[in-house]
């Protein structure tokens, strides 16, 4: 089939960018997206220009790198899916297509569809995780977790860290990114200790990222492709106000001898 | 070159014991004046540097994605492996020492696999208290299941997404050491050369991606955890990026090369379907505990599956291996793919495929239980093929999906470059000729988490160390080489693209490397791809230029590496008169069909060295000795 | 290390609810909550208009309220903070998003956000215009043509007998229903009340409650106009 193909390309971050609009024949349905991409870019090659720089690393769906606007819906809008994962069988012939980047103060450009995401790992970096030294760990069945406690877990931990939350939220919020984090761990018993720490910090950060508020708009959750539920968000907010409310400054004693 | 692998002596119970108790140790206090560089932040990697953080040295992490969170250990589906015996089935850390050398088909160092099988143990417990959303049972108690080559239930999951949860649970704890300042994280840098001084590492050369400026980071030691080289088949299971250039760059610095023949091929993944295909993609063999293998009996049976009657189709595994039967181990069920579309039995448009069935189960299970236990995983294959796998059989097929080979190390998980440490997929330790699943997680876990603090810490205990700066002539020198190199790259302005060249040296290497060698065909192959070497350097098209992100740039690196590695492998497949697990070579081979290994003449780990760009590489042989494990031929009948 | 959790964070621990997001939300939630109820309340007391003493009926439920001077301003001081905030509070919201996609897209397609959801920023606004309209006009009575000091069913019918005031009424009360709709469920998921089991209930609360109060609203300018009610008065 042939498509028409509306491309967003920018050359640095700093650089003027434009929709460029390229003819695709010659597209099988088999292919995934990406795959077109891939040949668009081996005929710019051929061409002696310069090929559209998009992310992507696993291809199966999991690595998160990639992800791009498709038609105003973030990795395309299909259930489920990223753009690596999704077949041409999908768009019709004849179709016409807008491929933008995710857009978000926090998401600086970096390169016609790629974009500069580490502010996720900031916030990550404030309080995702388990404080547990290399070798402290008692017996991995010593504290028994309700199997619907570790699927709930296990559902929220699914997120790939691909930021289409984020490039679909009318506000730019990463409010599910990192509720499905805060869920994560909080749901679980190894999580308890630093529940409402980890909902304060994160949230802190997820603040000076410069990422926007959430109105609960749902758009996140209908493009996330994992299927991140926003009953996380909820869970998110109810720790964090929990948190304001009982958190006490740490004392910090080191006792001598 | 003499090769000493470090082997401690004594029973191989204590060993790893007895090894860590001789250890030196670094003074607390000290441990911030060493820097230790980590390349890779898979498994591995990352455990490795989040552990080497809470120790307190002062670390610098590496990787090639935009956040350490991608590495390719994310891809991962099936599970990890732990000798806990929660099953009370038998299992034992002896067992999973045994099954492992058993199922690497006796070309595995006996006491790394025996360390191996015994931190697996810990290795699920400090997961799940990092909040590893393991599957558990009702009673809240961790669930196992069973896997391929082995006979008990000793495989932990995470739904189909084991490797992402024990990578974010190694990548949170990075994080962690991020914050705290211990470990510094630079995303987006490829290491493109080693910096060698007074015969030990002391530093790497980087690119940044974004900016294209070549870098020299000094340091006290440097770990490679850089993964596996699968794409040096084109099309592998393996993420795009996914590459060679860290380790092969070390081995053109001195670092011995092993084993780069053992390739896994992996029986249960996507057939391919179009000369665009970018990667393959797999199907977890988990599957084939509830799904039945089969093809038609007759060759050129062209009948829809449903057509086609149960006494017209021949379930071969369950058939040629009874006591194994879909469980059989990889190599052994790629080849019988293989051999029976060979035949003209394979299914599907090219005829490269078997069904996996799960009519059967489905039907004594019923279609929910087959959900709840594969839902992604059907989804997957539905998503790619169109076709409902619940209703509809799987096609399958054999695609390239681990490598064995890797730098040489010896028990400390050291190089030949003292200081130079390479983990998890990237070195060939542990799996000898053919990798069980649900290892290679347990593999990088454990070298990251539980062997390298160790060892590393040693190594700078007993070492002296000079101090070099990044002003070192060798530090100059491997910037200067990069520089050449990048040059080099973007002045040829030739007709084909990266992509052309790496394509047509995929399908030398499948053809001829692939899942079935033989002396011809190798040879042949040596000579394409020293062709394939020829035309690329004078006409590769690299658009762009190298103070920018530049991705075909990036690539073409790689692929270039990629070239060299590939011949290697033939030679290395070439010498090696035998066959055994991943590696078969047709001339040898039982009256059956299977695996003709050759104990006498090839008990002994390939270590090749570099000699310079047109010289011949030189084998050196690690010989093997097993006194715990006496090698027999494998059965899995 | 452990404990370095607040200490880390830039935030002062009184002001940390409202420093953040979540935290102005949680207050945009809890105001609007309040409005929310004082809003059924209101229609309520308003529906007395359909009895059969309407007239004394709203003269002593207005009696009622004017009852205690200081109780009185109390709720007015109440209501109108809940105001300010819930207002001021959106603002900065609103400059916050705003600021966070500086760059919009060339095509954007909505995919699960409702209608209503969309149009809070137009509803709200509108809201509040006619916040300060109906005040000038039914509780300071400056906009109103013939205004009689605590005779609400005077001053109701005679003020929805014109056309273009009831019409903003009814604009107003729809914009209501809109705001509401999105809102109220909105409300719950922001004060942290969500559960797969509850999120249809939830949603249906919020669409039934909406409606009912947009409808029951409306109906009392309509039928004045209509001339149901207020015969009586000419
Ligand atoms: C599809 C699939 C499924 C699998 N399923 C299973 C399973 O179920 N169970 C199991 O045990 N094993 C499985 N494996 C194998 C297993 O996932 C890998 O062997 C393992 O994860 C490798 O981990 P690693 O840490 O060694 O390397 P990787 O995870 O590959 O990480 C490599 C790291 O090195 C970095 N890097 C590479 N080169 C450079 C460079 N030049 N400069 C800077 N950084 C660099 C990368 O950025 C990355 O961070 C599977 C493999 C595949 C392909
Ligand atoms: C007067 C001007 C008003 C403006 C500008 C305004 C604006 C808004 C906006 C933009 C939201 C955010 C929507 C969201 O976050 O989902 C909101 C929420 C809400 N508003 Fe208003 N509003 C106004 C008046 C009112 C009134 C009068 C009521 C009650 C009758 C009300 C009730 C609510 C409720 C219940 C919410 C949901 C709170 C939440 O989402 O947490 N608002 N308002
Ligand atoms: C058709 C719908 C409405 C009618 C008929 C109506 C009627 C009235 C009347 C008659 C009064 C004067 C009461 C008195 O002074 O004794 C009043 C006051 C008031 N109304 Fe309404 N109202 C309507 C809708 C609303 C709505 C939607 C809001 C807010 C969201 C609102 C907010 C108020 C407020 C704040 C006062 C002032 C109360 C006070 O402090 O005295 N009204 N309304
Ligand atoms: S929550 Fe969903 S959309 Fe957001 S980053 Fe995670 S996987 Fe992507
Ligand atoms: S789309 Fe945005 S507004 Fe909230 S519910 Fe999702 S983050
Ligand atoms: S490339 Fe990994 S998720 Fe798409």
């Amino acid at each position: 089939m042939k498509l028409t193909l509306n491309v967003w390309r920018q050359s640095g971050p700093n650089a003027p960018g434009k929709m460029v609009r390229y003819d695709m024949p010659g597209v099988n349905e088999d292919m995934s997206f990406l795959e077109m991409l891939d040949v668009l870019n081996e005929s710019l090659i051929v061409k002696g220009e310069e090929p559209v720089t998009f992310e992507h690393d696993c291809r199966e769906g999991i690595c998160g790198s990639c992800g791009f606007m498709i038609n105003g819906k973030a990795h395309g809008g299909f259930p489920k899916t990223t753009v690596c994962q999704l077949h041409m069988r999908h768009f019709k012939d004849g179709e016409e297509l807008f491929i933008e980047p995710w857009r978000a103060s926090a998401f600086p450009l970096v390169k016609d569809l790629m974009v500069d995401r580490s502010a996720f790992d900031r916030i990550i970096q404030a309080g995702g995780y388990i404080s547990v030294p290399t070798g402290s760990a008692p017996d991995g069945n010593a504290i028994p977790i309700p199997k619907s406690n570790a699927d709930r877990a296990m559902d929220a931990a699914a997120c790939i860290g691909c930021g289409a939350c984020v490039a679909s939220c009318p506000n730019a919020s990463a409010s599910l990114f990192t509720a499905a984090k805060v869920a994560h761990l909080n749901l679980l018993p190894q999580g308890q200790p630093e529940k409402f720490d980890r909902a304060l910090r994160m949230v802190t950060a997820m603040n000076e990222e410069l990422f926007g508020s959430c109105t609960n708009m749902q758009e996140c959750e209908a493009t996330c492709p994992k299927g991140i539920s926003i009953e996380n968000i909820a869970i998110l907010n109810r720790h964090f106000v929990e948190a304001s409310f009982s958190e006490r400054p740490a004392t910090a004693e080191v006792g001598a001898g | 070159m003499t090769l000493n692998s470090r082997i401690p002596g004594g029973p191989i119970e204590r060993a790893w014991q007895t090894t860590k108790f001789n250890m030196k140790l670094v003074n607390p206090a000290n441990k911030r004046k060493y820097h230790v560089i980590v390349v890779g932040t898979g498994l591995a990697g990352a455990s490795c540097a989040a552990s080497l953080g809470e120790l307190g040295y002062n670390v610098t992490a590496f990787c090639f994605q935009d956040s350490p969170r991608r590495a390719h250990s994310i891809a991962a589906q099936g599970g990890i492996n732990a000798a806990k015996n929660y099953r009370n089935d038998g299992d034992s850390i002896y067992r999973l020492f045994y099954d492992t050398l058993k199922g690497g088909d006796f070309r595995a160092r006996e006491h790394n696999v025996y360390r191996l099988a015994e931190v697996s143990v810990n290795i699920i417990d400090q997961c799940v208290a990092q909040g590893v959303p393991f599957a558990r049972e009702y009673g809240g108690t961790l669930a196992n299941r069973s896997f391929g080559g082995a006979q008990v239930s000793r495989t932990f999951y995470a739904r189909g997404q084991t490797g992402q949860q024990l990578l974010i649970g190694a990548y949170q704890a990075l994080e962690r050491q991020v914050a705290s300042g211990q470990v510094k994280m630079l995303a987006r840098t490829e290491m493109v050369d080693l910096i060698v001084i007074d015969n030990k590492a002391r530093g790497i050369v980087t690119r940044n991606l974004i900016t294209g400026k070549l870098e020299i980071h000094m340091a006290d030691a440097v770990a490679l955890a850089t993964g596996g080289y699968g794409n040096v088949f084109y099309l592998s299971t393996n993420a795009k990026g996914s590459n060679v250039t860290a380790g092969w760059r070390a081995h053109k610095r001195g670092a011995l090369f092993s084993n780069p023949c053992f390739t896994q091929i992996h029986p249960t993944c996507i057939p391919v379907s179009g000369e665009y295909q970018s990667k393959l993609t797999l199907m977890s063999e988990s599957l084939r505990n509830d799904g039945r293998i089969w093809v038609p009996k007759n060759a050129g049976d062209r009948r829809s599956p449903d057509q086609i009657p149960e006494d017209d189709r021949d379930y071969y595994l369950e058939r040629m291996y009874p006591s194994f039967g879909n469980l059989s181990p990889r190599d052994i069920s790629s080849r019988a793919a293989k051999r029976v579309c060979d035949e003209g039995r394979g299914v599907g448009e090219t005829g490269l495929g078997v069904y996996l069935d799960f009519r059967d189960s489905i039907q004594r299970l019923g279609e929910n239980a087959i959900r709840e236990r594969y839902g992604n995983l059907f989804e997957i294959y539905e998503r790619i093929t169109g076709e409902n796998p619940y209703k509809v059989p799987m096609r399958i097929f054999p695609a390239v999906h681990y490598t064995m080979g890797g730098l040489w190390v010896d028990y400390h998980l050291m190089s030949t470059i003292p200081g130079l440490f390479v983990l998890g997929e990237a070195n060939f330790s542990d799996h000898g000729a053919n990798r069980l699943g649900a290892s290679a997680l347990m593999q990088g876990l454990a070298d990251g988490y539980f062997v390298a603090p160790y060892t590393i810490t040693n190594y700078l205990a007993e070492t002296k160390l000079e101090k070099v700066s990044a002003d070192h002539a060798e530090a100059k020198g491997a910037l200067e080489n990069a520089t050449n190199l990048t040059n080099r790259l973007l002045s040829i302005r030739g007709k084909k693209t990266v992509t052309q060249f790496h394509r047509e040296l995929g399908k030398i290497m499948w053809d001829y490397c692939g899942m079935a060698r033989n002396k011809q065909g190798l040879e042949f192959a040596i000579g394409r791809i020293r062709e394939i070497r020829e035309e690329f350097w004078q006409n590769v098209s690299v658009p762009g230029s190298g103070s920018d992100l530049n991705q075909q740039l990036e690539n073409a690196g790689r692929v270039a590496d990629f070239i060299e590695l590939g011949e290697l492998m033939c030679l290395d497949a070439l010498d090696r008169n035998e066959s055994c697990g991943g590696h078969f070579r047709e001339e040898y081979q039982t009256p059956e069909g299977e695996a003709q290994r050759d104990d006498e003449n090839y008990a002994y780990v390939a270590a090749w060295e570099y000699k310079g760009e047109n010289a011949a590489p030189v084998l050196n042989k690690e010989p093997l000795s097993f006194e715990y494990v006496k090698p027999a031929q494998r059965s899995y009948k | 290390m452990a404990s370095t959790a607040v200490a880390n964070s830039k935030l002062h621990q009184s002001l940390a609810l409202y420093q953040t997001a979540i935290g102005k939300k949680y207050v945009v939630a809890v105001t609007g909550a309040i409005l929310f109820f004082f809003t059924i309340g209101h229609m309520l007391g308003n529906l007395q208009i359909y009895l059969p003493n309407a007239q004394e009926a709203l003269a002593n439920y207005a009696k009622l309220l004017h009852a205690s001077a200081e109780l009185l301003w109390a709720v007015r001081l109440g209501l109108l903070s809940c105001f300010v905030l819930h207002v001021v509070t959106i603002a900065q919201l609103y400059n916050l998003n705003r600021a966070a996609r500086p760059q919009g897209y060339v095509r954007k397609t909505p995919t699960l956000s409702t209608y209503a959801s969309r149009t809070m920023y137009l509803s709200g606004p509108i809201l509040f215009f006619f916040v300060l309209y109906h005040l000038s006009h039914l509780t300071l009575g400056s906009t109103h043509p013939r205004y009689v000091e605590m005779d609400p069913y005077h001053n109701l019918v005679i003020g929805f007998r014109q056309p273009l005031a009831s019409l903003f009424y009814v604009i107003a009360m729809s914009m209501l229903g809109l705001h509401l709709t999105h809102g109220v469920w909105s409300m719950f998921q922001s004060m942290g009340l969500n559960h797969p089991k509850y999120r249809n209930l939830l949603r249906n609360f919020a669409t039934i409650s909406a409606a009912a109060l947009s409808i029951g609203n409306i109906s009392i300018p309509v039928c004045v106009l209509l001339g149901i009610i207020g015969k009586d008065l000419v």
